[in-house]
């Protein structure tokens, strides 16, 4: 798993990566209340805000942190948003893309190097 | 046991402490309020109606069957619903209203006096101009006004606030690359991290691609990040001055001139301008256009989602991209340039069916002339005099976020000092309420974790804001001495407890609904 600046973070199996919102993103957020993910099909570049998730606290962009296209989103979200609080990592997902240049992943953070980057906020 | 008069009557207090919780929910004098569709008033009505005569109608098979489901009530009713409504709520007419970027100051009662002149307030837009030259006279007047405080050659009145002056604005920018044909590559507007949820919002709106700039540790535009960012694909900037981190962009001539230099315009958002109004002219920094909300600056009502008014003055360059109509003076009296004149060729259209919002209107320019220009002046110096006399007295105990020098009309705390104390700044804000003290705005701007932005404006005398201060530090003194329980269930004393506004955002009751197997029904 690989983690962004702005805490995404992005799971590659094969060519498809799955994208979401880090445990300390969530948290920070507060209760999640709403969230908005693509559709299928959507072509989607690193650094655009792809998906919303809004919080009792504020509303926030999710940004790609790859370019491709959204294969899914995660329809689940819409309807129970608090998947979000309770498994960012996991069931939180936000979508699953088509990775169009997985070289991309490389200037990502590993788990490591997230946790030593959240030291220092 | 007390002793009593003649005819039974105690004649001193008795001296039990306990309290009990009422039988009905009801509080000291304030009755629960049942909604106004929950009430026993159905079939009722307030005034002495006469019967129809007959039922003959126009709309043949399209009318109603079934009852309307509006509640009846009389008079007295109606009025106590509502006054006991008020009275479980907040008002500047009770107390110092401290959100901070909302500037929450006095309404001056001489300006209600103004706009209930019958010249005003009994005239319809439609009326021949000729018969509302008073009115058209004061729209002109209150332009000068606006345009001679910002030093812009140009306003439109129109727009009906804050929002929708944005709207103008770059509607105008818009127009204004379209006329030069620029439009095309013109795509993104630069908004700074700390704006407005509005601005990005604004430019989306009118199909701008936004992009953030960063913004400085010491809570300023980042002018390296937005020199790096303009250029010939960028339409606008949007920037608010003061910022809301209540802090001057002491860079803001270099932004203005790098930005034209790119050939983008510069929108400032004037939420502000209650803060550098009689010192600062916006068109002197090189400003395009701005808004102007006179519920802020120039104190008309902020009402309960309306009306407002948020005028947007433009620059030499927009100014013939302005919305019509605009009032002018020809020597035979005044008249409304509409858009289908020859002056209005390039206007971009109209926002609003006719003038703007008339009440608005008379109630800033009676508080511009109350004032006057010196006055005007003062109450810049006033605000920003009153939030750094909070920010001095409340940074030994809190943390400012920009401790840096003065601010500018808020103070902005952040949750720094809270840490280790269990307390959030939403547990420290419903525990204001409690003191009786609306609070601060809080958790905003983003960029500073748990904010507190606070704003007294010039309104509030220095024996309320001592009160203030006095409440704010007996909070975070007992909020350091691990008094948590005062703060976690917060307000234990207003007529609502803690609300649960998670499951507000996520299940929100948007209609009321009638009772299974009520005769009440709203359609």
């Amino acid at each position: 798993m690989k983690f962004t600046k702005d805490h995404e973070w992005v799971r590659l199996e094969g060519d498809v990566a799955t994208v979401g919102i880090t445990r300390h993103a969530a948290d920070a957020l507060g209760d999640v209340v709403f969230v908005e993910v693509p559709d299928a099909g959507k072509a989607v570049s690193k650094g655009d805000g792809f998906a919303v998730v809004e919080s009792v606290k504020a509303a926030s962009d999710v940004y790609a942190p790859v370019d491709g296209e959204v294969i899914e989103g995660n329809a689940a979200l819409s309807t129970a948003p608090e998947t979000v609080n309770a498994d960012p990592e996991g069931d939180g997902w936000f979508a699953r893309i088509k990775v169009s240049d997985a070289g991309q992943l490389d200037a990502l953070m590993d788990r490591a190097a997230y946790d030593q980057y959240l030291t220092t906020l | 046991m007390s002793t009593m008069n003649t005819v039974g009557r105690p004649t001193t207090p008795n001296q039990v402490e306990t309290r009990p919780a009422t039988l009905t929910g009801g509080r000291g004098l304030l009755q629960n309020e049942a909604l106004i569709f929950e009430g026993d008033g159905w079939g009722k009505t307030g005034v002495d109606l006469p019967e129809p005569k007959g039922d003959a109608s126009d709309l043949g098979d399209l009318v109603r069957k079934d009852p309307i489901g509006l509640p009846g009530l009389s008079e007295p009713e109606a009025m106590r619903h509502y006054v006991r409504l008020s009275q479980k709520n907040h008002a500047i007419d009770l107390a110092i209203y401290p959100l901070g970027s909302c500037t929450m100051k006095h309404n001056p009662r001489l300006n209600e006096k103004m706009a209930r002149l019958p010249g005003f307030s009994d005239i319809h837009p439609l009326q021949p101009q000729s018969t509302v030259q008073g009115a058209l006279e004061l729209m002109d007047q209150l332009a000068h006004w606006l345009k001679t405080l910002t030093g812009m050659p140009a306003v439109a009145l129109s727009p009906k606030a804050g929002a929708h002056g944005e709207l103008c604005g770059l509607m105008a920018i818009r127009a204004a690359h379209e006329a030069s044909g620029e439009h095309e590559k013109r795509r993104k507007v630069l908004v700074p991290t700390s704006a407005h949820g509005t601005n990005p919002a604004t430019a989306a709106f009118v199909g701008y691609t936004v992009v953030e700039v960063a913004q400085t540790d010491d809570g300023r535009v980042d002018v390296a990040d937005l020199a790096s960012k303009l250029g010939d694909d960028v339409a606008a900037i949007m920037v608010t001055n003061p910022n809301t981190c209540g802090l001057f962009e002491r860079d803001i001539l270099e932004i203005s001139r790098l930005t034209h230099e790119a050939g983008a315009y510069f929108y400032c958002d004037g939420a502000n301008f209650n803060a550098i109004v009689g010192r600062v002219r916006p068109g002197d920094l090189g400003v395009d256009a701005m808004h102007i909300n006179l519920h802020k600056t120039f104190s008309t009502p902020h009402g309960g989602g309306g009306p407002g008014a948020g005028p947007v003055v433009l620059s030499e360059a927009l100014a013939p991209f302005a919305p019509a109509p605009w009032v002018v003076s020809d020597g035979d009296g005044f008249r409304l340039i509409e858009r289908e004149e020859e002056d209005a060729a390039q206007a971009f259209g109209r926002l609003c069916a006719f003038q703007g919002q008339m009440g608005m209107y008379v109630r800033a320019l009676s508080y511009m002339m109350s004032h006057g220009s010196d006055g005007l002046r003062q109450v810049a110096e006033d605000a920003v005099l009153n939030a750094n006399y909070i920010k001095a007295r409340l940074s030994d105990l809190m943390s400012a976020a920009f401790p840096e020098g003065p601010c500018m009309h808020e103070a902005l705390f952040d949750d720094e000092w809270l840490k280790g104390t269990d307390v959030t700044t939403l547990d420290f804000a419903k525990a204001m309420i409690d003191e009786g003290f609306h609070p601060m705005t809080m958790y905003f701007p983003l960029v500073v974790h748990g904010a507190m932005l606070i704003e007294p404006t010039e309104t509030e005398s220095k024996a309320e804001l001592d009160r203030f201060i006095e409440a704010m530090r007996a909070l975070a003194t007992a909020a350091k001495a691990g008094d948590v329980d005062r703060f976690k269930g917060a307000p234990f004393h207003a007529p609502m407890k803690r609300l649960d506004e998670t499951r507000a955002a996520r299940a929100p009751k948007l209609r009321w609904t009638a009772p299974e197997g009520s005769n009440l029904a709203a359609e």
